[in-house]
């Protein structure tokens, strides 16, 4: 660490409160903006803070239009994604914890399946999907994304760093492999479990462009798809744009706060082996 | 006795997922980029034909991808120095503050990584409104004598100003690697260096930027290839207009394959930049690797 005095330490303390006070400016126009009625916000002097809270803009949202049914599809599209949790981890379990055949080679593999291109396979999975019937599904929304190499890479990590005793002792108690990995490996991976988790949240709140494809019909439609839609057809209203926006980011950013701890520790890329 | 079956029910899973929707994909793209795949072919396999190269030539005579190669490449120039340097300046400077004010500020610049893109192009969109009383930003531009700017309408201006929400969004993830790293740096460096008479700045130069070398190679390569893969703000805020000078590859390939479903078309230009990812990639780790050979 490069020591500094207390002079310095106040310059950068003020150089940084001013860049992050232009970071966050778009978040507090965004909500300000939400409160207003449109007629205030294409007004020729509007103020900073709204002259009348209002909640009409929400209340418009799911009263006449849809978003009650995105709200619905994107919390079952995201719980549906954890069980790809449990599929990384087994796989990184897999990988951790027995010498097998073709070991190397397959996890290679799956590393390498890091550097496709979403772009690449969007179309052949969209065409599987179609071939099979499950377009406007949300199982054909969540499959594809349902494991990633770098998931179960993460899951692989902190298994080969668990001793090898731990499931020795179950297993000279009698216990078969399935038992030891959901009763002794699975409890043991809370940690990671609670950091994956809330980064599953996250990626299943915040999809886009893939249901964009594979869901056509607006039952289907998730929040981001959804608020797309409503920037197309209501361009003008800018309040009831800004109430979409804030209810899709605000939720995101208070769990955000209340998990940072686990959010901000999984992002040591050079410890570990 | 550890069971000889057990490892491969625990990853096949996983690896049959990994299977049917990352590598099967894609040799089902390289089969469809040779031929005329399109919805009537989607209806009725044998209505598609074999073109053999014809879409690569096509595609690569075809101006809106010449246009949308070009405007990519401007946003990796511009985009990655600006997202590598500025994430490393802030990581910098906030680790040099430690205490409560600072931690706090890194939750403030790592907010904007997290949130919905889709929100957060819409909410700029109406912060890059042209008039400058619905505008924000030309609204504080008037307060002090300047603008309107046309942030989106002007083809020289709208890739720029894609550009300053990319960057604003893309400083979070990448300041929390270097963040990471800054911590692993050994103390007694610093006190070696300041023994010997060495300037903040100096410590700075010397020691703190050389340490980070291993995340700097894997901030370029991340932020590389996802600004090869640039989408969601051109495909909201501007769909790839005024007059394509916004269209990447990836919304060229999006508008080709869900837009007018020419499949065979778009699979074609989405092995073309699959190409180009791994060729930089490779390219990079090159560099790398001569540079630790200089080194040692």
């Amino acid at each position: 660490m490069v020591s500094i005095n207390r002079k310095t330490k106040i310059i950068i303390g003020i150089i940084l409160g001013i860049w992050g006070a232009f970071t966050i400016i778009p978040f507090i126009w965004m909500i300000l903006s939400a409160f207003k009625t449109n007629p205030e916000i294409v007004a020729i002097q509007p103020k900073i803070l709204p002259n009348e809270w209002t909640l009409d803009n929400f209340r418009e949202l799911f009263q006449r239009l849809n978003f009650g049914v995105y709200l619905k599809n994107t919390i079952i599209i995201t719980l549906m994604s954890f069980v790809g949790l449990l599929i990384n981890a087994a796989a990184g379990f897999g990988f951790a914890h027995y010498d097998f055949k073709g070991k190397n080679v397959l996890f290679i593999l799956v590393l390498a399946t890091m550097m496709i291109p979403g772009q690449v396979t969007m179309i052949p999975v969209y065409l599987m999907l179609n071939a099979v019937g499950l377009t406007n599904t949300y199982l054909g929304i969540v499959l594809p994304g349902l494991t990633g190499a770098f998931g179960i890479f993460l899951f692989r990590q902190f298994f080969s760093n668990i001793s090898e005793e731990f499931f020795e002792a179950a297993r000279l108690d009698g216990a078969g492999e399935f038992y030891i990995f959901f009763r002794v490996a699975l409890p043991l991976s809370r940690p990671i479990l609670a950091v994956q988790g809330i980064l599953a949240f996250i990626g299943g709140w915040n999809s886009f462009l893939w249901p964009l494809i594979i869901a056509n019909d607006q039952k289907f439609y998730t929040l981001s798809v959804g608020l797309q839609l409503l920037q197309g057809q209501h361009g003008a209203n800018y309040a009831l744009q800004m109430a979409g926006a804030a209810f899709m980011v605000v939720p995101i950013l208070i769990i955000f706060l209340i998990f940072q701890k686990y959010i901000l520790s999984g992002f040591n890329i050079s410890g570990g082996k | 006795m550890k069971s000889k079956k057990a490892p491969y029910f625990f990853i096949a899973p996983a690896l049959i997922l990994l299977f049917f929707f990352s590598i099967l994909p894609i040799f089902i793209a390289l089969i469809i980029s040779f031929t005329d795949m399109s919805l009537a072919g989607l209806a009725d396999y044998s209505r598609i034909n074999f073109m053999g190269v014809e879409n690569y030539t096509n595609i690569l005579s075809d101006p809106s991808f010449r246009q949308s190669i070009l405007n990519t490449i401007y946003y990796v120039i511009i985009g990655v120095p600006l997202v590598v340097a500025l994430s490393m300046g802030i990581a910098i400077l906030i680790n040099m503050g430690k205490g409560k004010f600072f931690s706090f500020m890194r939750l403030i610049f790592y907010s904007p990584s997290i949130t919905n893109i889709v929100a957060i192009a819409i909410v700029w969109s109406f912060l890059f409104n042209p008039s400058d009383s619905i505008g924000l930003f030309n609204r504080l531009l008037h307060t002090i004598g300047l603008g309107p700017i046309a942030w989106l309408q002007d083809p020289r201006i709208a890739k720029l100003s894609l550009i300053i929400l990319a960057v604003w969004r893309g400083i979070g993830i990448n300041m929390l690697i270097f963040s990471a790293a800054l911590t692993n740096i050994p103390k007694t460096m610093y006190e070696a260096a300041e023994l010997d008479g060495a300037t903040q700045l100096q410590q700075i130069r010397y020691i703190t930027i050389p340490q980070l070398k291993f995340s700097t190679f894997f901030v370029i390569v991340t932020t590389l290839i996802g600004w090869l893969q640039f989408f969601e703000e051109p495909f909201v805020m501007t769909e790839g207009g005024p007059l394509n000078s916004t269209l990447s590859v990836s919304l060229f390939i999006y508008r080709n394959g869900f837009q007018l479903n020419n499949f065979g078309y778009a699979a074609a230009g989405s092995l073309i930049l699959f190409v180009v990812i791994i060729i930089a990639t490779l390219f990079q780790m090159k560099i790398q690797r001569k540079e630790e050979e200089n080194t040692i």
